[in-house]
């Protein structure tokens, strides 16, 4: 009886690890064709779906004419704002992989860089507007507030930390979204909203485990500081963030990681198109919104392009994880 | 057969450690007697005392070497209880060598179910055999009275010696041969410290007793024998008396004359 | 020149976290206002399809409620075996760290990961590929939760149970667990919590439907991705009940979140 309950919670405790080697296998396997097809090019492409003909040599049955390279739309170009680039066409999913024109061969190129350029940006910016007010909090609930307060305020933020994801992009849609195109210019969805809404999401959680961090200064140490006349300022700078530091870097890192992967809060608001936003008010994409959006249209190479993302996206958000739990929330 | 227990040169090491915490010990612990361990910190008295009911094996990797005899139930001869290798023999031992800890350990249970979990465990399991059992383990422990009328609250709920009394009835319910008693006041105020060393000079009448303790004049105030150890060694072991007024080790006068500490 | 600065940090400190709130409470209360307006009877007693959200609510809790089912036996023994059986061993200290990290892995990876295993072999969404999806995301956070709370309780419990006579593996279930109930059914309420609001991992695996439908085999309604469809609908009345059901997800997981605390606050008194 011991050792069958043993193996068996053996068996439950292994499955995480299970879980996580399976999805990479399962990610790289699905991805292998779009690998093959694209190799590491696939990060540094900007087109997407875009139909390329490509120049074929002279056959010897002589079938084949010589054509020209580079008949494909000019997307390369970053600044169109035409809100007719909303719309996926049906022209972005062609999906045989060589069409044949009359007597020209031709592929589809997909390229990563503008999902992952806008899924590195819109995160930035989030974490840009997040870290300072996520610190503030938490140190004004660690060391600011009197008990009466904080205790009530720390329990709206954990709470406020439990929103799922797609409120924050409902609201950014209808309300933030023309506020801040009011504010600045440009979009109603940008960008630039983007990463405002992905940083308002990220700020309870940030603020909930750097005040966490806070938390574990010892007494005795803050008490030391005060006793020789320090301020508040000074025992936070010189005594509290060094020592907690590591577990507030922690925080930011795995905030940083949990916002690279964030869907639901950026789909509403990004714009979904594949072009760089040259402003920041201007709409893009990102990759996990490019893959809610494109799954259930897609087969065959496209498919594999979209599981492609998906896996660049995994190894990326992971190893940023990773880096923070591993090095900076070391448990004692 | 007038020793209950008997402890010959053993030797142990805890794991992962370079040198042996208990160094060729040996401990008589008499019937009906209450045997006390004393000295410094450090000095390996609770690792005995833990060896006793083989609860080291919790943590495995350690090493023993010696002998520690248990005498049998026929009282026909003795088993050394380092040899014991299978689970249902050890349980079987620790029904036999009951222990109560230094902190109070009640069970998240009722009063009462702390006390008939041990029995159900040992095979006790008809209502009224186990109501006439945890009454008189509650009697013996002197906790009946304060207890009677709130069987069905959690454990918890009690002050902090009458779970410790708790403690003790739960384990005299197995009715056992050997109770092992490590510190068990530590962390009581002293007048919960009292009630449970009377409790114990009573219990000496049904059960053979050894416990560890800091404090010297518990051991002066409510043992028989007497052991003194330091630095892993039995320095000097005598009947109480005669070790607290003529010790015959240089040592032991220093330690109970406090010298050292 | 010490006390102004000082002053000015505990000015800005205080604006941050004001900033902070406001917009939180912004939201909120955007949420209510637009919710509540849309709020009759017909949102829980007509389905997607006739203008209600009672297939999509129900379908939400259902597979939650499945995942948590199958995801409280296998958190909670993996718990049970990295605090209670694996030692100080560097696997154990690595399989704990890896669940901490698959707590943070962005849930759309995951959904694409039960597409490619369950939706392209099946051809077809279905609740259980959802259902799949939502026991993935919710496994690690029972085991830390578990994992934590045993760790809490103290040595000599156990110690105690074992001086009894009892085996490991009752000590385990009977004294230890009971010790720690309490929190680990919190962790498994705010597991619950995080998982009913899920909607990346949901968009492909279970789909989304208009209709009533209990049969996990087929595609499936589900609040979360619902909200989604109507709140990009050009549709008023649409985005209006797509208000609706994300207030209601909202209060659902907020008063799940605040039983969790109400139940682990309750025990420690």
């Amino acid at each position: 009886m011991e050792l069958i309950f043993r193996k068996i919670a053996q068996l439950s405790a292994s499955l995480v690890f299970v879980i996580l080697a399976a999805t990479t296998i399962v990610l790289y396997m699905s991805a292998k064709p779009a690998i093959e097809e694209f190799g590491a090019k696939f990060l540094f492409e900007s087109r997407w779906g875009v139909e390329e003909k490509v120049e074929m040599p002279v056959a010897e049955q002589g079938q084949l004419k010589s054509i020209e390279q580079g008949d494909a739309a000019p997307i390369g170009d970053d600044f169109i704002e035409d809100e007719d680039d909303f719309i996926m066409d049906d022209e972005d999913f062609i999906t045989d992989d060589d069409m044949e024109l009359g007597d020209r061969k031709s592929k589809v190129i997909y390229g990563a860089l503008v999902p992952i350029v806008g899924t590195v940006f819109s995160t930035l910016i989030a974490m840009l507007f997040s870290i300072p007010i996520a610190m503030g909090i938490a140190v004004f609930l660690s060391e600011i507030a009197p008990n009466a307060l904080a205790k009530p305020v720390s329990v709206a933020i954990e709470l406020l930390a439990s929103i799922p994801s797609i409120i924050y992009g409902m609201w950014g849609l209808f309300y933030f979204g023309p506020f801040i195109a009011g504010l600045f210019g440009g979009n109603t969805v940008s960008l630039l909203v983007a990463g405002l809404v992905l940083g308002i999401m990220v700020i309870p959680f940030m603020a909930a485990l750097s005040r966490d961090a806070i938390g574990t200064v010892p007494d005795m140490l803050k008490e030391s500081a005060y006793a020789m006349g320090a301020t508040k300022l000074e025992v936070i700078k010189d005594v509290v963030f060094p020592y907690a530091k590591t577990g507030i870097i922690g925080s930011i890192i795995l905030s940083f990681g949990r916002a690279l992967g964030e869907t639901m809060a950026v789909a509403f608001v990004i714009g979904g198109v594949y072009q760089f936003a040259g402003k920041v008010t201007d709409p893009t994409n990102s990759i996990p919104v490019v893959l809610a959006n494109s799954f259930a249209e897609s087969s065959g190479l496209s498919l594999s392009v979209l599981f492609y993302l998906a896996l660049i996206l995994f190894i990326l958000s992971f190893a940023v994880i990773a880096i923070a739990k591993f090095y900076f929330l070391r448990r004692k | 057969m007038k020793n209950m227990m008997e402890v010959q040169d053993l030797t142990f090491t805890y794991s992962g450690a370079s040198e042996p915490s208990l160094k060729s010990i040996s401990l008589p612990v008499e019937k009906n007697k209450v045997t006390a361990l004393i000295g410094p910190s450090g000095c390996g008295k609770s690792t005995l005392l833990r060896g006793m009911n083989r609860i080291h094996d919790l943590y495995p990797g350690h090493q023993y070497e010696g002998v520690i005899n248990l005498l049998d139930s026929d009282e026909k001869g003795y088993t050394d209880i380092l040899g014991i290798k299978k689970e249902a023999d050890l349980i079987r031992l620790r029904q036999r060598v009951g222990m109560i800890f230094q902190k109070p350990t009640p069970f998240p249970m009722t009063i009462f179910e702390n006390i008939a979990y041990g029995l159900r465990l040992s095979g006790i399991k008809k209502r009224p055999d186990v109501q006439e059992i945890v009454e008189q383990s509650l009697r013996d422990a002197a906790l009946w009275d304060e207890a009677k009328d709130r069987l069905d609250h959690d454990a918890r709920g009690l002050s902090g010696g009458q779970q410790q009394r708790l403690c003790i009835a739960r384990a005299i319910a197995l009715k056992p041969e050997v109770i092992l008693f490590d510190e068990p006041t530590s962390a009581l105020d002293p007048i919960s410290t009292l009630a449970i060393e009377e409790m114990i000079s009573v219990l000496r009448k049904k059960y053979s007793i050894c416990i560890v303790t800091h404090n010297m004049q518990q051991a002066a105030r409510i043992s028989d024998y007497t052991g003194f150890m330091y630095l892993g060694e039995m320095i000097e072991y005598d009947q109480t008396d005669t070790i607290f007024m003529t010790p015959s080790k240089k040592q032991t006068e220093d330690y109970i004359s406090g010298r050292f500490g | 020149m010490r006390l102004l600065m000082n002053r000015l940090f505990l000015i800005f400190s205080t604006l941050a976290a004001i900033i902070g709130l406001f917009f939180l409470g912004w939201i909120l209360f955007t949420l209510c206002a637009k919710g509540l307006t849309g709020l009759n009877f017909d949102v829980f007693t007509k389905d997607l399809i006739d203008g209600g959200l009672r297939n999509v609510i129900v379908g939400q809790i259902m597979m939650s409620g499945v995942a948590t089912v199958i995801g409280i036996p296998v958190g909670i023994l993996a718990g049970i075996y990295l605090q209670e059986y694996g030692g100080n061993s560097k696997s154990t200290e690595f399989l704990r760290d890896l669940s901490d990290v698959m707590m943070s892995a962005p849930s759309i990876v995951v959904g694409t990961f039960v597409y490619a295993i369950v939706v392209v072999p099946t051809g077809h969404t279905s609740g259980w590929a959802g259902v799949l999806a939502l026991f993935i995301l919710m496994v690690p956070i029972i085991v830390r939760t578990t994992d934590d709370m045993l760790k809490l309780v103290p040595i000599e419990l156990r110690e105690a149970g074992i001086a009894i006579g009892a085996s490991k593996y009752h000590v385990t279930m009977n004294i230890v667990i009971r010790y720690a109930k309490a929190g680990i059914l919190t962790g498994i309420l705010l597991a619950f919590a995080r998982v009913v609001g899920e909607t990346a991992p949901l968009i492909y695996t279970s789909g989304s439907s208009e209709f009533w439908s209990t049969d996990l085999t087929s595609t499936f309604p589900s609040l979360t991705v619902s909200i989604y469809n109507l709140a990009t609908m050009p549709d008023d009345e649409m985005v209006q009940l797509g208000w609706t059901g994300a207030f209601l997800l909202t209060a659902m997981v907020l008063i799940i979140n605040l039983l969790g605390r109400y139940a682990s606050n309750k025990k420690r008194s």
